[in-house]
């Protein structure tokens, strides 16, 4: 029972965030924020994670490649899907989940206990438009930038590891990249982006937005949204799959 | 003006509110006085509709606020103030960004023109250079005193303090009630005040509403209460034996049995003789 409670309850929330805005200028520049926040906040750590996950990708598939009928340029092939299909959307949403998701469950549960939030009701706002909004559309427009971004990165990654150990040649990298390439797998990963990037704000702002109680529940409604957003995360991703990838 | 009829409120089973009835004059200090958990703070924040309350009714100036819908809700809201027992300033922002919010939110001012209306306002409040602190950096009385200024900005008519006093040394809390007092008068504001602070009572108490267990139970000014018989207000009010020997001595004096302009040095001199 307590599922649908808060199931309807962030459904509720999330239609309470389409209202006109009380002042365009300002949800503008909250939105801007938000956009600095999340997308820039979050640039160093997914550059870092990318280029490691696509240089364990190289290295690990050599490790799996034993045959010698096997042409080393599939080593590129694998790196190349797995970063574009799993490692850039699912995994650096996943690490984003965290990074972000607790600083926008801890940010709305500070403003809530402190009322702020009632601050800003009394003043005439509506809160959820205005605090939880511009989040999720800057989530929406900067984490599918840094997926691509992480892409880029992992696949640079893989090339700079698997040259470096002796794995695999550039040359023999590069052909390996350009054979069997599917467009349609990096649309795939965009519309994974999309709604994780939704996922990962959405259910953080549910949990900081209706915090009751002290600093301790701040902590624990942080935690909790992460875990929560991590679970429907891979769920998503498992959904997904299923429909966009499966004939 | 405000008025409310018959509010009740209960959450779950447990009944906070009860059938409160009262009217908040216009340009007086109308203070909400009770114990904790006497319901004053549901009330007000029913007043101001961060709660909905399950029965009754209240009305701003005539206008229905229960009956409103959220549009003229938000309309209404633009000409309320409220400072909250925290004082719910903004975190990330300077004293001067924090009282500039509202009129950048609401107002269609220039730039230059709300900088100047946030200094007016900081000069109403005694603050002048703090612009540019964070409320971090800022003591409680201060921080009580942006949050005043936040709350009048934008020139409320109805301007709702919850325990403005609360976690403040004596004489900060005097210069806060006073700075209450003198805003209520100057810009002929209703304002509502919740408040345990027996200072505050006696100093700005114009029109005093008394609750007990969500109902309520007392109505009268700062006057009045020194001369009320209600047990349960004046177990309340005058809960020490320092306190109940001033309201003795105020008895005495409004009696004509000792002089209200004494001279205490006097007094005490004749003491002296007397037990010598």
């Amino acid at each position: 029972m307590e599922f649908f409670t808060h199931f309807g309850r962030y459904l509720i929330m999330l239609k309470g965030m389409f209202t006109k805005p009380e002042n365009t200028k300002m949800y503008w520049k909250e939105f801007m924020r938000q956009c600095v926040d999340i997308g820039i906040g979050s640039l160093g750590i997914v550059s870092i994670i990318s280029v490691f996950i696509g240089a364990v990708s190289a290295v690990q598939t050599s490790y799996q490649l034993v045959s010698p009928l096997i042409p080393t340029e599939t080593i590129a092939l694998i790196v190349r899907d797995t970063v574009i299909l799993e490692f850039s959307p699912t995994l650096v949403c996943i690490v984003l989940a965290g990074v972000i998701g607790s600083k926008i469950a801890s940010e709305l549960g500070n403003m809530r206990v402190s009322e702020q939030i009632d601050a800003l009701e009394i003043m005439g706002i509506n809160t959820k438009a205005y605090l939880i909004l511009p989040k999720i559309a800057a989530a929406m427009l900067t984490i599918p930038l840094l997926v691509i971004i992480s892409m880029v990165l992992g696949i640079w990654g893989g090339r700079l590891a698997g040259v470096a150990s002796g794995i695999i040649s550039a040359d023999a990298f590069d052909r390996g990249l350009l054979t069997k390439f599917i467009p349609y797998n990096v649309t795939f990963a965009l519309i994974k982006s999309y709604t994780f990037a939704f996922i990962i704000t959405s259910i953080p702002s549910y949990y900081g937005y209706y915090v009751k109680g002290g600093a301790l529940e701040i902590g624990r409604s942080s935690t909790k949204s992460v875990v929560v957003s991590c679970i429907m995360l891979l769920f998503a991703d498992y959904v997904l799959t299923q429909l966009l990838l499966t004939h | 003006m405000i008025e409310f009829i018959n509010i009740g409120k209960q959450f779950g089973e447990n009944k906070v509110l009860t059938d409160v009835s009262h009217v908040m004059q216009t340009g007086q200090c109308n203070l909400i006085i009770g114990t904790s958990g006497s319901g004053k703070t549901v009330l007000q924040k029913c007043l101001v509709g961060l709660f909905e309350p399950d029965r009754g009714e209240i009305f701003y100036d005539g206008l229905s606020f229960t009956e409103m819908n959220n549009q003229s809700r938000k309309e209404l809201r633009q000409q309320i103030g409220m400072l909250f027992q925290g004082s719910a300033l903004f975190d990330s922002l300077t004293v001067e960004q924090n009282v500039m919010f509202p009129l950048e939110m609401f107002s269609k001012m220039t730039i230059g023109e709300r900088k100047i209306r946030v200094n007016e306002v900081l000069a109403r409040v005694n603050l002048v250079d703090a612009n540019n602190k964070f409320p971090s950096e800022l003591s409680g009385g201060m921080k009580k005193r942006v949050g005043i200024a936040r709350a009048i900005v934008l020139n409320p008519k109805y301007l709702f303090c919850d325990e403005p006093n609360s976690g403040l040394d004596p004489q900060t809390s005097l210069v806060i009630d006073k700075l209450i007092y003198d805003i209520t008068k100057e810009f002929n504001i209703t304002t509502v005040i919740n408040t345990h602070d027996m200072n505050s009572v006696m100093e700005i108490g114009e029109n005093i509403l008394y609750m007990y267990q969500g109902k309520k139970e007392w109505t009268g000014n700062n006057e009045e209460i020194i001369f009320s018989k209600n047990e349960r207000l004046n177990e309340f009010i005058f809960a020490s034996k320092f306190l109940q020997d001033a309201k003795d001595m105020r008895m005495l004096e409004a009696k004509g049995i000792i002089a209200d302009d004494r001279d205490m040095d006097e007094i005490l001199k004749n003491g002296d003789k007397l037990t010598n």
